[in-house]
């Protein structure tokens, strides 16, 4: 099993250029859990997850792993313990799925240092896990965008952190690929007891894999907590500005919400609150 | 840390063995590119006006003095050969690592105005304020950082894209090529030859004056650049996911932009902007050894290699001498015009 980590942030405030995005925000992710972090176009979702892997320095406050600031973590240390997968990142033109894969090494090796035999073990089983083995000596260029998002997923894995943050790891991607992903990350939650943290943008599938769900409202926490009790239909008419209903899914028994536009909504829409 | 659950040892030993197979092909490629790069130099000390058999010729280059050879083997073909090799590894360095950086082939040095900047201070310097040596490597390399600054600072529009930074190079690029033309216009008992070294790249009449600082520069410069070969790497993945592996971006770019800035000012000060190598030695190294680890090391020897092979050809395969920036053109322009060609295929906006 792994180490729990804490990663926290504190009276966070970020932003690019004049717009400040997030502003004084406070979070602790529980460790060991799958957290999700939903929220309306532009609510600071990947800017908070850009943050607390240190992508982007914070105007004030903190980003706190284990007590320490990220921000003033040495680089490599820091990548050794979590990892992020951004939203679009690029493959060489030609690369393999093995040579991809091995690039989440980079944080446990030196400028001059060769390939271990822990190298080649932490790849084969970050493909292994991924169920890309059979891939491996394919171009990345050649695989569909379902294989392709489990390589990246891989080489995340190789990098070997206790902590993974994913940005939208579900987009593009149609709906049994979407599951297949989750249903990897959810793997890699119970049998490793990895940390997750993921931006997902369908409020449902969220809904049905984060234990803890964190709802963004321009760029400050609406609600947080167990999925039951932050997906409400209030919740999602502050956050989407959107009318619904939520009902119990039969499937999970998960919160399920069903939206309602000015069309094909038989049911009577609610009266503004 | 997390322990994935391990994989067989037979996949582990695959993983092992596919890596190591790919290693190897590299190092055979890198061997006998640098193999090739040696026999050509060798070749270009040999052969001349006249020919002197290779056992004259290591007699010389080791110092020791024989008839004839030791003028025009000591003299003329050695430092011309030594250039050739040390530029063409200089462009070759700089060219590669700007086309990783910026992830396209088109954002070489030569092709984005950075090597009309060293050339038009070169210029400027040489015949409006008569310096020469190391006054003119000297503000040459100025001039290319200045131009490097100029254009990243006009490309910068909430972060750099690729594209725009390369029009604007475009432009600039010709600016200062108009500069150039400019200038050796008021030089006006400058020879066609001189010109052409300025505009295209010549190695003519070269002196070890003129080696030197590029040969300085060279060992200096490169080692720090190829201390960030993975670090390159890793940038190519985009600069969210190199910063997730733990690499520093912003000080990456820097470090990488100022020593192939130098690099391709030190060569360009010595024998003048030899055309389109940055540009070609990237894109067929990357051919050659396939996509697989850094392609530093690789493209620095296509660069000699090109440098070599061009100014031999310009100097013996027709009737006329050919400066070997004219050779090497001839070769570079048909590629511009097919990369051109595809990415509007591909419906890039380049």
């Amino acid at each position: 099993m792994t180490a729990t980590h804490t990663l926290t942030a504190q009276d966070l405030t970020l932003g690019y250029g004049e717009r400040t995005v997030i502003e004084g925000l406070d979070l602790a992710v529980p460790a060991g859990a799958i957290t999700a972090i939903v929220g309306a176009n532009a609510s600071g979702k990947s800017t908070l997850l850009r943050s607390m892997s240190r992508l982007l320095a914070p105007r004030a406050g903190q980003v706190l792993l284990d007590g320490r600031a990220v921000h003033r973590m040495p680089a490599k240390e820091l990548a050794r313990t979590l990892g992020l997968l951004p939203q679009s990142p690029l493959a060489p033109e030609g690369i393999t799925v093995a040579d991809l894969v091995g690039r989440g090494r980079h944080p446990h090796q030196g400028i001059f240092s060769r390939w271990s035999r822990e190298d080649d073990a932490a790849v084969a089983a970050a493909l292994e896990a991924t169920q890309t083995t059979e891939l491996a000596e394919r171009a990345v260029d050649e695989l569909s965008g379902g294989q392709r998002q489990r390589v990246w997923i891989a080489m995340a894995l190789a990098q070997q952190t206790d902590l993974l943050l994913l940005d939208e790891p579900t987009t593009f991607l149609d709906v049994s690929h979407q599951i297949e992903v989750l249903d990897l990350l959810t793997d890699l939650n119970r049998r490793r007891g990895t940390t997750i943290v993921m931006v997902l943008h369908d409020l449902n599938l969220a809904a049905r894999y984060a234990d803890h769900l964190v709802a963004l409202e321009s760029g400050r926490i609406h609600a947080a907590g167990d999925p039951s009790a932050v997906l409400t239909e209030d919740c999602v008419r502050a956050v989407f500005g959107l009318d619904s209903r939520v009902i119990v899914d039969p499937v999970s028994g998960k919160p399920l919400m069903l939206p309602i536009g000015r069309h094909h909504a038989e049911a009577p829409v609610p009266a503004e609150a | 840390m997390t322990a994935l659950l391990p994989a067989p040892a037979a996949d582990v030993d695959a993983v092992a063995r596919n890596r190591v197979r790919r290693a190897s092909r590299r190092r055979v490629v890198v061997t006998v590119l640098a193999v090739l790069v040696v026999v050509t130099f060798v070749t270009t000390l040999m052969v001349g006006r006249t020919f002197y058999p290779l056992g004259d010729v290591v007699r010389v280059v080791l110092g020791e003095r024989v008839p004839g050879a030791s003028f025009t083997v000591g003299r003329l073909r050695l430092p011309r050969g030594v250039l050739a090799v040390v530029a063409g590894l200089c462009f070759g360095l700089g060219g590669v690592t700007f086309q990783t950086m910026l992830r396209n082939p088109l954002a070489s040095p030569d092709v984005i105005g950075i090597s009309s900047g060293a050339s038009a201070a070169a210029v400027v310097g040489i015949v409006i304020f008569s310096l020469d040596g190391t006054a003119v490597s000297t503000i040459a390399v100025a001039a290319a950082l200045g131009v490097a600054v100029l254009i990243y600072g006009l490309a910068f529009k909430g972060g750099v894209a690729g594209t725009r930074l390369i029009l604007i190079g475009i432009g600039v690029g010709a600016m200062l090529t108009s500069v150039i033309n400019y200038v050796l216009t008021k030089a006006g008992q400058w020879d066609y030859q001189e010109a052409l070294r300025w505009l295209t790249g010549s190695l003519n009449g070269t002196t070890w004056t003129a080696v030197l600082p590029a040969l300085v520069a060279l060992l200096v410069l490169a080692p720090v650049l190829l201390g960030q070969a993975k670090n390159l790497s890793a940038l190519q993945l985009g600069d969210d996911a190199a910063a997730a592996l733990g690499v520093r971006v912003e000080r990456t770019r820097l470090i990488a932009i100022v020593t192939a800035v130098g690099l391709v000012a030190f060569a360009t000060a010595a024998c003048g902007p030899i055309a389109f190598v940055s540009f070609l030695a990237g894109p067929i190294a990357a051919r050659i050894v396939g996509p697989h680890g850094s392609l530093l090391v690789p493209a620095a020897l296509v660069g000699a290699l090109l440098v070599l092979v061009a100014d031999l050809v310009g100097q013996f395969a027709f009737d006329t001498r050919f400066p070997v920036g004219v050779v090497t053109g001839v070769l570079g322009a048909p590629y511009l015009i097919y990369l051109i060609i595809r990415t509007n295929r591909a419906g890039g906006s380049l």
